[in-house]
């Protein structure tokens, strides 16, 4: 791909990553977002792409019993006693 | 954003307490990072009790490294390294571990394409890489619609359907909150591969979502 070329939803999609994370040339990046200017579905992906990495990221807010936490307080005292 | 984010001084500090025999600092360390450990862990071994076991282990390895901890490395980073070590070990103990190696090796899925390309104009027409079948517009308030038990359950299995590179990749970089470059040191791959596995683990998360977070399509019957 040259980096005169217009880009198409196709190639737009393969690079939504790479532009999220800076990771575009300056050439590429320039081209990308003349994409996001006049096309609508795209901007549609993009957005699903950010709303994909938000709920991915809830994940980490269901929390886990700490079922564990007096057995390795337990073990510290153990610790403590011998160290 | 993610819960897991701690500023260094923190951690350095409650380590200097733990060492000093404070109970409480280490009750704080278990806090913050047990979860986490115990998510990270269920990516090396098959299931949730023996990712617990592992998360435990890899505390008990805190209090006897303790004195070895350097502190030019992150505690996170160090804490990291023992439950990958606590993780293989016992992989070759029981031999259910998912191989270390298989989370930097390349795999099939890493060349596919993120969306199908039967939904692009096929090469050849005018308007050829266009959208033929476009992404329809969002539902009003598509975050609410994401919390519902149904899409949760979605984007758990699209997540576990993933090979074992890329579901690694997701989780460390978009669930717990790594850096890419926190991510490439702990999986030994190159900054390119990260973000060719994250693609497409993201790619496909988000195909999974679709049905979740598009209006539906107008029936053309009336
Ligand atoms: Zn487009």
């Amino acid at each position: 791909m040259g980096d005169t070329d217009v880009m198409n939803c196709q190639e737009f999609v393969e690079l939504v990553t790479d532009y999220l994370e800076g990771a575009l040339s300056p050439a590429d990046q320039a081209r990308f977002e003349a994409h996001l200017d006049y096309c609508d579905p795209c901007i549609v992906y993009i957005e699903e792409m950010r709303l994909t990495i938000g709920a991915v990221g809830r994940l980490s807010e269901r929390d886990l019993a700490p079922a564990a936490r007096d057995q390795l307080l337990a073990a510290f005292r153990d610790w403590k006693r011998t160290a | 954003m993610t819960a897991t984010a701690p500023a260094e001084p923190n951690d350095r500090m409650l380590l200097l307490a733990v060492r000093r025999g404070d109970e409480a600092a280490f009750a704080s360390l278990i806090d913050r990072y047990h979860p986490s450990l115990v998510r990270i862990a269920t990516l090396f071994v098959r299931d949730y009790e023996t990712a617990e076991e592992v998360a435990q282990e890899t505390w008990i390895g805190v209090l006897k490294g303790l004195d070895r901890f350097e502190e030019r490395s992150s505690f996170r980073t160090w804490l990291f390294s023992i439950l990958t070590n606590q993780a293989k070990r016992r992989g070759e103990r029981e031999r259910r571990i998912v191989p270390f190696a298989a989370l930097s090796r390349p795999a099939d899925g890493d060349a596919e394409p993120a969306v199908d390309p039967d939904r692009f104009i096929p090469p050849g027409e005018e308007w050829a890489g266009y959208w033929a079948s476009p992404p329809r517009d969002l539902v009003e308030n598509p975050e609410r619609a994401l919390l519902s038990a149904e899409a949760q359950a979605v984007i758990d299995a699209a997540i576990a359907a993933l090979p074992p590179n890329q579901q690694a990749v997701i989780r460390l970089r978009d669930v717990e909150g790594w850096e890419a470059a926190d991510v490439c040191n702990a999986l030994g791959l190159t900054a390119t591969h990260q973000r060719v596995l994250l693609h497409r683990a993201r790619s496909r998360v988000r195909q999974a979502i679709e049905p979740y977070v598009e209006q539906r399509a107008v029936l053309a019957d009336g």
